[in-house]
């Protein structure tokens, strides 16, 4: 059978290999022809860097799995056996354990890009909510990971995190012995949370990612200006006015983003693995231990915001149901934000003051929550932690009329410098 | 604005050159430097990934010497222990055995020990420190079965002038009292002969060389 | 806007008291790169703590090879329990008769620096007083109830609470590590100030065991660093080559 000779006119093996598969297709799609607005600023680092840190979880977890084993006897013995008995093995699960912080910084930053420069707009919605999937599934990824180790945080935060589901009414009960495979967490429910943590859920976020790069290469990237460059192109080429190709321009100047992040990454490693406490905390250096409870369990530093909106919560008709639907409440409102936002301009750069003040104060908020989450409760604490929360709700439903309110700046046809 | 655009147009592969005023050799200069001390930074992120599948701390302490008392051990008797998982077998031999082995030399494809299967101390005619005490590893160097033990003859089934000797269940595979390899049979060379010292007269320790006296 | 600026302004500032709340008797910054400090603790914990403690992920050949101990040397001196290199350091002692006599099985001791913290471990091994109300007739600063008796009794001496300084201990916050409420009422083999650096060096050679992998990671990041500062400075001018086209 005669083959259609490709369009690019690639020889070789390049060229064989175009006539049967795309490739030259995709390098130009998604590197050397997509042409990506030239004015993107320090925000836009983040997403390249969400991926590299993707990349280095997806390594260093697959050598970890080899020499990890998920049983409740032997897990703790079986990551101290990484830390000293594996060549290299301490770099390695340091590389994991710091990575998966690194992850959510990444990404509450790659967030909080989205917000100010209103890259979830029309038509960029289904590209926020994917995201916004790939942010769940990361939490779900990283609760199953934290597990692992079994120590005692793990142990006590798989015990308090599943027990969230227990507050469902009427069927909660049977439903967290059904997900701990026991009456307590124990060695089935380390077993499946392993299951998930390597197999299913990074399969799911990889595919969720793909989805993610597609949808934007589809519409094209938003900018620090939020103007849509695809509106002035070259009357020849139909190449944007503004836009510059992804490679090598982005590509270079994101090996630069690359080495900065991996100088702070390294040195973390290198010298603060534990991070003072927060990316390893002292209390998982002990094996879990189902009788004993650590005088102060705290969740994870990137749950804190979470997990103080669970707290600052009261419990109603004697259910602690109503914390558990707000905490989840605060990541499902993110979904919505294509939607709840009704202001006419995208970028913080034109909007009006009241909404750059509001925004920069969500920022301090969630920063506020996240600390809160890692205290132990207090009085004022928990007064702190309700005022917080329902900022943190207050904000995103201002979205919806607050920008008659305020005088926006006129936005410009082209992209600035 | 028109640099903006000329930008695009000059990359991809129609190579066509972007505006005269860029310095081609610099550009290319940065671009292989760069690529090229990625490439060395790939190779130091790689290395420690690769060495940790190496054996670990646990793995070599699983797998140190093996101390083996061989004084209740009687003549013609075979001792099987496990050093590194595999099986290290040691033979008392009798005079008898120690001479099959002249009997059989024209029938084993490496009669002098030539190649290196062996420490240089077992580099002699009985493979072995002491000829009447014979220590190799059990495992056959075709693939890996551990051969039976055969020491009694004659065995026409196994072959017309068996003196004793090891055969291998897998393939076939024949040796002689001194784990030399049969020609004609899938085993490429003789049987292995780990490092292994004598500590006093009655004990042996698989994994350690021998000092030099 | 005003009241939460103040609001987290309480917030740092009770966040400062709480930590403060938690300050040990004494600070301790364990130094485990001097061979010297740690061959000594090697010593004292196999002399003094290995009899009942085990260290189940340290393997004595790891130690030998850190901290520069000869083979022979290592047996005669630091391998009590066990006559092969490779094996971890295990406690001589049974673990079920121990639990009847301690009412706990004396815990494993390999993470204890990275579980307590070096202060805790340091403050712990120097607060033990008389207290005849407790079943072995000692008690501890910093662990109330312990059910360890002290064991360096001979070497440190006899300490006993003072009550005069009970209230020092109480409002002593401000982070500061304020001492214990302990006078020494009966000298032991030791001088306190030798007492001080046998303690150390036991600490010392805890934090080495809690994390061997240590000198590595810190090894490795100078070099690491620099490489990654020369990959930067190369970026950033080819960035820059390239983006002569945009600007």
């Amino acid at each position: 059978m005669a083959i259609v000779p490709n369009p690019y006119k690639t020889t070789g093996v390049l060229g064989w290999i175009d006539d049967r598969f795309p490739l030259t297709k995709l390098y130009r799609d998604h590197l050397s022809q997509y042409y990506a607005p030239k004015n993107f600023n320090f925000w836009y680092y983040f997403g390249s860097l969400a991926l590299l840190v993707l990349v280095n979880q997806l390594i260093s977890g697959i050598l970890l799995a080899m020499h990890y084993k998920p049983s409740a006897a032997e897990a703790f013995g079986s990551v101290e056996y990484i830390m000293r008995d594996v060549p290299w093995g301490n770099i390695i699960r340091y590389m994991h354990s710091t990575g998966a912080s690194a992850f959510f910084i990444v990404v509450y930053l790659h967030m909080y890009r989205g917000l100010i420069y209103g890259s979830y707009k029309k038509p960029r919605e289904l590209i926020w909510v994917f995201g916004c999937l790939i942010f769940l599934v990361l939490m779900a990824e990283a609760f199953c990971g934290y597990v692992l180790p079994w120590g005692q945080m793990s142990y006590w935060g798989a015990q308090v995190i599943i027990s969230l589901f227990g507050t469902i009414p009427f069927i909660g009960p049977d439903i967290v012995t059904w997900v701990q495979g026991d009456y307590i967490p124990a060695d089935a429910t380390l077993n499946r949370l392993f299951s998930l943590h390597v197999v299913a859920l990074p399969f799911v976020l990889v595919g969720l990612v793909v989805a993610h790069l597609i949808a934007l290469h589809e519409v094209g990237s938003n900018n620090p200006d939020g103007v849509d460059i695809k509106k002035f192109k070259d009357p020849e080429t139909h190449i944007p006015l503004d836009g510059i190709g992804f490679h090598p321009y982005y590509t270079v100047k994101d090996l630069v983003g690359v080495s900065v992040f991996l100088i702070i990454f390294v040195g973390v490693i290198c010298f603060a693995p534990d991070g003072g406490g927060y990316l390893l905390e002292k209390p998982n250096f002990q094996e879990a231990n189902p009788l004993v409870t650590p005088p102060h369990i705290t969740p994870a530093w990137y749950f804190g915001a979470f997990y103080a909106m669970l707290r600052a919560t009261p419990s109603m008709f004697s259910s602690a149901l109503p914390g558990v639907i707000v905490m989840f409440g605060a990541v499902l409102i993110l979904f919505t934000l294509p939607w709840l936002d009704r202001n006419p301009v995208k970028s913080i750069r034109y909007k009006g003051n009241l909404t750059k003040a509001l925004t920069l104060l969500f920022a301090i908020d969630f920063v506020m929550l996240n600390y809160l989450g890692m205290q132990p409760p207090s009085e004022l604490y928990t007064l702190l932690s309700r005022i917080g929360s329902v900022y943190y709700f207050g904000f995103f439903v201002s979205l919806l009329f607050i920008h008659n309110f305020e005088t926006a700046k006129p936005v410009p046809e082209r992209v600035t410098e | 604005m028109q640099n903006a655009a000329a930008g695009p147009k000059g990359i991809g592969p129609e190579g066509a050159s972007p505006g005269s005023e860029v310095d081609q050799g610099r550009r290319r200069f940065l671009t292989l430097a760069t690529s090229g001390v990625g490439a060395v930074g790939a190779g130091f992120v790689v290395w420690p990934f690769l060495a940790s599948l190496k054996p670990s701390e646990r793995a070599k302490a699983l797998g140190a010497p093996v101390k083996a008392d061989i004084a209740g051990l009687e003549d013609g008797q075979m001792l099987t222990l496990a050093w590194r998982g595999k099986p290290v077998w040691i033979i008392k031999r009798t005079p008898a055995m120690i001479e099959s082995l002249t009997k059989v030399k024209a029938e084993v494809a490496d009669p002098e020990s030539s190649v290196q299967q062996q420490p240089e101390y077992a580099k002699n005619e009985t493979r072995s420190i002491k000829p009447g005490i014979m220590v190799m590893v059990g495992s056959c160097t075709h693939l890996g079965c551990s051969p039976t033990f055969r020491p009694d003859y004659p065995a026409p089934e196994i072959a017309p002038n068996w003196q004793g000797g090891f055969y291998c269940p897998c393939h076939g595979s024949k040796f002689d009292l001194a784990g030399r390899v049969y020609k004609g049979v899938p085993a490429p060379i003789n049987l292995l002969v780990p490092p292994y010292r004598f500590d006093g007269d009655t004990n042996i320790v698989i994994g350690e060389d021998q000092v030099a006296a | 806007m005003k009241r939460v600026l103040l609001a987290i302004a309480g917030l740092m500032m009770s966040g400062a008291a709480l930590a403060s709340s938690e300050a040990l008797p004494y600070s301790y910054q364990a130094d485990t790169s001097n061979p010297a400090s740690l061959q000594r603790g090697a010593r004292n914990f196999m002399a003094y703590c290995s009899g009942c403690h085990s260290m189940k992920y340290l393997r004595y050949n790891r130690i030998g090879n850190d901290l520069g101990i000869p083979e022979d040397l290592l047996k005669s001196s630091l391998m009590f329990t066990s006559s092969k290199l490779g094996d971890t350091v295990n406690s001589a002692m049974p673990a079920e008769p121990s639990k009847a006599w301690f009412g706990q099985t004396p815990p494993d001791l390999t993470l204890e620096t990275r579980a307590r913290g070096a202060d805790w471990v340091y403050s712990y091994l120097r607060t033990f007083y008389i207290d005849t109300t407790r079943p072995l007739g000692v008690n501890n600063i910093v662990l109330p109830g312990a059910s360890m008796p002290h064991v360096l009794w001979e070497l440190q001496g006899w300490q006993v609470k003072e009550e005069a300084h009970g209230d020092a201990a109480a409002h002593g916050g401000e982070g500061e590590h304020h001492g214990a409420p302990l006078k020494l009422i009966q000298a032991g083999t030791l001088s306190p100030d030798e007492y001080e650096k046998f303690v150390g060096d036991i600490v010392n050679f805890m934090s080495y065991a809690a994390e061997p992998g240590k000198s590595l990671r810190m090894g490795i990041g100078p070099k690491a660093i620099m490489y990654l500062l020369l990959l930067l400075v190369l970026c950033y001018f080819l960035k820059k080559e390239f983006w002569r086209d945009v600007h």
